[in-house]
């Protein structure tokens, strides 16, 4: 069962049952959704930009833990941050979940976010890691598009 | 905490003997994950019997040849061996005539089929197509696309909160605008078998064609199109223990004969010229182009295995099973099941407190518990249950009570885990 228990780790169990910023944010200056039509599971991010910077970001939706921690992780992760250092992040996640880089090799800047380096052995469970990112890439690029991952 | 074992499983009728039949599919000896397979996604595909494997191996080692061409050996062999095999599905379909049975790539393309050719001819602006709130997208979508180009109305019947069809409603939608009636024989999300007598007689009492949707049926139970009196019937080889790519439409002989063709191209002409395309007669007229040659050989071979069984010993089997697993799903806590109809097929379509199908799905793969997870192609179902997705388990007749014994356990892995 290793794993499993690589995948499914406590910080994500945590966040799963109880996700961090998941609340509707009216003076969002960008927002976007995200849909994964494998699983009909669906997720809208709230970006409060201050300048260059993410003053604020919060999600709604709700779907497996994996997308859900995921979600309640990435508003943890960019908050504060420049939209290159979100850039930057969105990268090493992908980099990490996809197996591009071990978790050894991922780079700091990640933090908690390597607790997802469990997700590269699951290859179907990737898009599920991935949708609130490539949403969030959406919504800093003003997108209007929802963001599938098919 | 309960388990499976408390309970006291029928004894298996001796008609049945399923050690045996696991023999004839080679696949269920594989171990995944390093657990032995417990394959219970058979309502998504069916695994297939070793002679239906051969019968396509068989083909393309020593047969190989188009059909309906040529005047050579092979090709005349390969002509044969294709029109036995609608006989088979003529047969098993119980249809007046062969010329009823057309060949397709599966239940999706026989649906698109009806719609695009008969649908076009017959439903104008106004007209209404009548379906079911079960339907899969497959069941849908070609009928929202007619409706769409024709300026018609797609009317859905709605179903109570056990998954079935509430009937006076659907008797409702039947009025005189309505051109066709298009209704799934069983639910692949749900299990519902739906009263497909009552549905055709009420529909032929107003003179309204119907089509049925027998991609899960036709594997479960014994169809008789003529004692249905359905005017389509529509099945996918790939869930009916034959290949994929390979699916039936039947149609009664005068609608066919009075549709449009569905595609242009070989086979399906008696003679062309530049100023004037002759088209042949049905079946032929249907099947443009080289068909998937070895798949219909291939079903003709499921056919003549799942015959070897018989529904009368499969079927009494496949429902002990699901009683066996309903009562054990509904003695674990914080399980619910989605699709309790009284008239029922083998599909388990469940979900867990606080848990994501697709979570679930992960745990009990690693048990090597293959179960589909997701909205089945039945998005407007699963908002019908306000749920976005449900676990499924579909079982077939090689299934075995100790493999439902298994999931319970995986479930519990699941709340081990997750919980």
């Amino acid at each position: 069962m290793s794993d499993l228990r690589d995948l499914y780790q406590e910080v994500i169990l945590d966040h799963s049952k109880g996700p961090h910023n998941r609340r509707p944010m009216a003076e969002a200056s960008r927002t976007a959704q995200g849909f994964n039509p494998l699983c009909g599971d669906k997720v809208t991010l709230y970006v409060k930009l201050d300048g260059d910077r993410i003053a604020d970001v919060s999600f709604e939706g709700s779907g497996c833990a994996i997308s859900t921690a995921s979600a309640s992780l990435l508003t943890e992760s960019v908050k504060g941050k420049s939209l290159a250092e979100a850039d930057a992040l969105f990268q090493g996640f992908h980099d990490l979940v996809t197996g591009k880089v071990s978790h050894d090799e991922a780079g700091d800047n990640l933090g908690k976010l390597k607790v997802f380096s469990g997700v590269s052995e699951f290859p179907m469970r990737v898009k599920c890691a991935t949708l609130v990112w490539h949403t969030l890439h959406s919504a800093l690029n003003e997108s209007q598009q929802t963001v599938t991952t098919e | 905490m309960a388990t499976a074992h408390d309970l006291v499983r029928p004894a298996t009728r001796s008609a049945f003997d399923i050690a045996r039949v696991r023999e004839d599919f080679p696949i269920l000896k594989e171990k995944i994950h390093g657990k032995p397979l417990v394959y219970f996604d058979n309502a998504a595909t069916s695994q297939k019997p070793r002679s239906v494997i051969e019968a396509e191996q068989r083909f393309y080692l020593t047969e190989c040849s188009n059909v309906h061409r040529g005047v050579h050996y092979l090709s005349e062999q390969a002509t044969q061996a294709y029109e036995a095999a609608r006989g088979k599905v003529q047969r098993f379909l119980n249809a007046r005539d062969a010329r009823e049975i057309i060949f397709v790539r599966g239940t999706t393309e026989a649906i698109n089929l009806v719609a695009s050719s008969y649908g076009r001819k017959n439903v104008q602006a106004g007209d209404e197509v009548v379906i079911t709130a079960m339907e899969h997208h497959s069941n849908i979508v070609p009928w929202q696309i007619l409706c769409e180009e024709k300026g018609a109305k797609l009317r859905v019947a709605p179903i109570n909160d056990d998954g079935e069809l509430i009937f006076e409603e659907f008797e409702k939608l039947l009025t005189s605008r309505t051109r066709l009636v298009a209704v799934v024989h069983i639910s692949n999300a749900l299990g519902t078998i739906n009263p497909v007598q009552r549905i055709i007689e009420a529909a032929h009492r107003r003179n309204i064609p119907v089509l049925l949707d027998g991609a899960q049926a036709a594997a479960h139970l014994k169809v008789d199109v003529r004692e249905l009196d359905c005017d389509f019937y529509t099945l996918s080889g790939h869930k009916l223990y034959g290949p994929t790519g390979i699916g039936v439409l039947y149609g009664k002989a005068r609608l066919l004969e009075a549709m449009p063709p569905y595609q242009g191209g070989g086979d399906m002409i008696s003679s062309v010229s530049f100023e004037k395309t002759t088209y042949n007669v049905i079946p032929a007229k249907f099947e443009a182009g080289t068909p998937n040659i070895a798949g219909t050989i291939g079903l003709g071979a499921a056919i003549d295995y799942v015959n070897q069984i018989g529904f009368e010993n499969l079927a009494p089997y496949e429902h002990e099973l699901l009683e066996y697993a309903t009562e054990a799903l509904a003695r674990i806590p914080g399980v619910r099941l989605i699709g309790t109809a009284k008239e029922k097929a083998a599909v388990l379509s469940f979900v867990m407190d606080g848990l994501h199908p697709h979570d679930v799905g992960t745990v009990l793969d690693q048990e090597g518990i293959a179960v589909r997870t997701g909205h089945h192609c039945a998005q407007p179902l699963m908002d019908r249950f306000g749920v976005p997705a449900t676990t499924r388990a579909s079982l077939a007749f090689y299934n075995s009570f100790e493999e439902v014994d298994a999931l319970v356990k995986g479930i519990q892995k699941v709340k081990e885990i997750l919980g």
